[in-house]
């Protein structure tokens, strides 16, 4: 094969036992690779109603058949899948760097990981030779201070490590897998799943070749996209970065601030992308294999937080920031930093402390069980505290740490109605209240509120759709962009490049063709992305989920935006969401409770499955 | 022969560089049409997510790897300051690799005899100084490289006086 190394690494962690065995093509065509892949494999390889924390929750580490070329942002992804401790469905994270090249390069395409060790211990994978090394040395160390150190235990500088921080070990269900220093496969507490298997780390090191079926035709193909990336589809990624997103969301009244009981900040200027670049980026780097480079590198020059140092992105920023009411950037760039030294998913950290905030204001929770902090609104001081506690388990932090729904259930007296999530994922830096196009989108992703599994905000955003508006046809608009961020998460290429695509199917099509080989037609990609979205919702399904949990957070079906200005009054009822869920499904031939018909099914070649529907499709 | 500072070589600008291994892709699918670091002839060092640079053959004037290969395998152009490699004569030792002072000479992970930049002598120029998207690869003399470190001081200086 080309492009797919052709072979899935099996470890089981209760033996040491490994074995290898061939990946399919028919699971290469279909599936693709990353999350898609890795969802397949995800299902094979569980029970249906596994506890995540269990150790039959397999963990699955998978590649693209794009990694370790050196296609433009596409070499260097890796995506890790098991059922999320958060929202007892499908999770699943991507990240990007060079690890997913290396991984590649030493001859897989997946790790399945199932068991757990009894001691703790990381996974070292050389080439062929596989094994599994005692970590308790390496244990309560930041995934930064493990990656130094497995490097220096083992003598080779350019080894690469993804490692979880405490955070992972103590079994926080924000807890992520992180590589080289601060990059994240964030979202969806997958961080815990490995925790709770034992497994500290997994460093690996790949000589092999990787060569593309259609060399001469693949080199065209990247000189064509590296030129693509100098031009203005990735001019933001290149300059301000993402955080450009502070003022334009302020000014469209979308940013939610003070935990969604507001949605334009006033402090905005202060915590704007502009300002983070003129005081605080020193550098912007790339990953491997990267012609664009995004990721702003930022220290803090001065104050109490002098030296800080870490990447910044507006997710994280707005997190720690405006939905916390915190206008410091000093602080939220030692937020962020604390976030990647326990291993915490930095968006749900940040939403998580604008919950406890929110309590605190309500009365719900008290200095004294907050453990002697003010948590006011806009207190950088608590946020920092706050961290802390969540990271190490301490004292509140021990119920924080248990997502934002847990700990809303367990404080009770109606905190529940403050944890803003869906499915028990933390909302990400979009009102959905005033973005009914993005509402959909967060509403039916099959990880729970996030904005990358669909990317609808934009056509919101953009005001190529009425914003405020439920209407017919955003079940279509959703699904394609859903399909095309599967696809996006599947080959893995990095979001921020998807605009070079100038023709997303046609160009992502003929990528797949010329690296591997297998011959792949626009309507057949398109097919991939719909299958990849029903092998999730297959997935959800089995394990118990389905239209009750297409929902949105309760502030956004029952807080209308109160501030002055072009959005007041915004909110989603239900008459809306549920037009909204209806057009949905049934753009994606589901039935009216969200469950893919057996005439679907056989459509797009998942017959195998149809017992996971059955005697599910009506109320 | 060739005079010191018309001797050429890769130099990769630290402020610019930006560690995405482009240089290193380019370099083995060049070399040995498939993509593999441990076959490229110009490697990245990042030391923290701020220090990223690429580094390559100086071509040193009296260089350390010859001096040091026990079997005469390395010889120096004359002309380009190359470092020539006798694929026959070298049996991967390694005393070359150990003279460097710069990491630039490697053994190849197959061949076991060691390899290192020629400025890709067969295509004309280099191919990372091509390829490298953030322009932070260049090709140099000595010389050169003092000017632009003159020219740089000099308008540090005359902008630090602006500002007072």
């Amino acid at each position: 094969m080309y492009g797919y190394a052709g072979r899935i690494l099996y470890v089981d962690l209760n033996t040491g036992k490994t074995r290898v065995e061939k990946l399919s093509e028919d699971y290469a065509k279909k599936y693709i690779g990353g999350i898609g892949l890795g969802m397949r494999l995800w299902l094979d390889n569980s029970k249906a109603g596994v506890e995540p924390f269990s150790p039959e929750n397999t963990l699955v580490l998978a590649l693209g058949p794009i990694s370790g070329t050196m296609f433009p942002t596409a070499g260097n992804g890796h995506a890790f899948v098991a059922k999320s401790p958060e929202t007892f469905g499908i999770g699943e994270a991507v990240a990007h760097g060079t690890f997913g090249a290396e991984m590649k390069r030493a001859g897989y395409d997946a790790v399945i990981l199932k068991g757990k060790s009894e001691k703790p211990v990381y996974l070292w994978i050389d080439d062929d030779s596989v094994q599994l090394v005692n970590a308790s040395h390496l244990m309560g160390k930041s995934p930064s201070e493990t990656e130094d150190s497995i490097k220096e235990d083992l003598g080779d500088y350019y080894i690469r490590v993804v490692a979880i921080g405490l955070a992972g070990e103590k079994l926080s269900r924000i807890a992520c897998i992180i590589n080289e220093k601060t990059r994240a496969a964030g979202r969806t507490g997958l961080g815990a799943v490995m925790g709770s298997k034992n497994l500290k780390a997994i460093a690996v090191r790949g000589t092999r070749d990787i060569v593309p079926a259609k060399p001469d035709e693949f080199m065209d193909m990247v000189k064509e996209f590296h030129e693509r990336m100098k031009g203005p589809a990735t001019q933001k990624y290149r300059t301000l970065g993402t955080p450009e997103n502070v003022l334009v969301h302020n000014a469209l009244h979308c940013m939610p601030t003070r935990n969604y009981n507001n949605a334009h900040f006033e402090g905005a200027d202060k915590v704007s992308g502009e300002v983070l670049n003129e005081r605080f980026v020193a550098k912007i780097i790339g990953c491997s294999s990267c012609a664009m480079r995004c990721e702003h590198e930022v220290v803090v020059p001065e104050g109490p937080y002098k030296g800080t140092m870490t990447r910044m992105e507006y997710e994280t920023l707005w997190a720690m920031g405006p939905y916390c009411g915190i206008d410091r950037l000093d602080a939220i760039i030692k937020g962020m930093e604390l976030a990647n030294y326990y291993g915490m998913d930095a968006i749900g950290a940040g939403v998580i402390v604008g919950f406890a905030m929110d309590c605190y204001e309500n009365g719900i929770l008290s200095q004294k069980e907050l453990g002697g902090i003010e948590a006011n609104f806009g207190n950088s001081e608590a946020l920092i505290q706050l961290l802390e506690k969540m990271g190490k388990r301490e004292g509140i932090g021990d119920i924080l740490a248990e997502g934002v729904r847990i700990a809303g259930k367990k404080i009770g007296e109606g905190a529940e109605k403050l944890a803003q999530h869906i499915k028990g994922l933390e909302v990400t830096g979009y009102d959905l209240r005033c973005l009914k196009t993005a509402a959909l989108g967060f509403a039916v992703s099959f990880r729970g509120a996030d904005h990358n599994r669909h990317g609808a905000y934009a056509f919101d955003v953009k005001g190529k759709v009425d914003r405020l508006k439920a209407e017919k046809g955003r079940g279509k608009m959703v699904r394609d962009m859903e399909n095309l961020y599967a696809l996006i998460d599947s080959f893995i290429v990095c979001k921020f490049s998807r605009g070079t695509y100038y023709k997303d199917m046609s160009d992502m099509a003929k990528l797949y063709s010329l690296v591997t080989g297998i011959e792949m037609t626009p309507e057949e990609l398109k097919k991939s992305g719909e299958r990849i979205n029903t092998i999730a919702r297959l997935i959800n399904i089995r394990e118990g989920l389905g239209r009750k949990d297409d929902t949105l957070p309760w502030k956004v079906m029952n807080m209308p935006i109160p501030d002055e200005g072009p959005v007041k009054g915004a909110v989603v009822t239900q008459k809306e969401l549920d037009l909204l869920l209806d057009d949905y499904y049934e753009s994606r031939g589901w039935t009216l409770e969200g469950v893919p018909t057996a005439e679907k099914l056989k459509e797009i070649g998942m017959d195998e499955l149809l017992n996971i529907v059955e005697g599910k499709q009506e109320a | 022969m060739v005079k010191i500072h018309e001797r050429k070589f890769v130099s990769a600008d630290p402020d610019k560089c930006v560690g995405c291994q482009n240089c290193e892709y380019i370099c083995s699918w060049t070399k040995e049409k498939a993509f593999n670091p441990l076959k490229s002839r110009i490697r990245v060092v990042r030391i923290n997510q701020l220090a990223n640079m690429a580094v390559t053959c100086r071509r040193c004037e009296d260089p350390p790897c010859v001096a040091a290969c026990p079997r005469d395998a390395l010889t120096q152009s004359e002309e380009t300051g190359t470092i020539m490699v006798d694929m026959d004569k070298c049996n991967g030792c390694g005393w070359c690799i150990e003279a460097c002072d710069y990491g630039a000479i490697m053994l190849h992970p197959e061949t076991k005899v060691v390899h290192v930049c020629d400025l890709c002598k067969d295509e004309g120029e280099p191919q990372c100084v091509k390829w490298c998207p953030e322009e932070a690869l260049s090709v140099v003399t000595s010389d050169v490289l003092a000017q632009k470190a003159r020219i740089s001081a000099v308008k540090k200086l005359f902008q630090e006086a602006k500002k007072k």
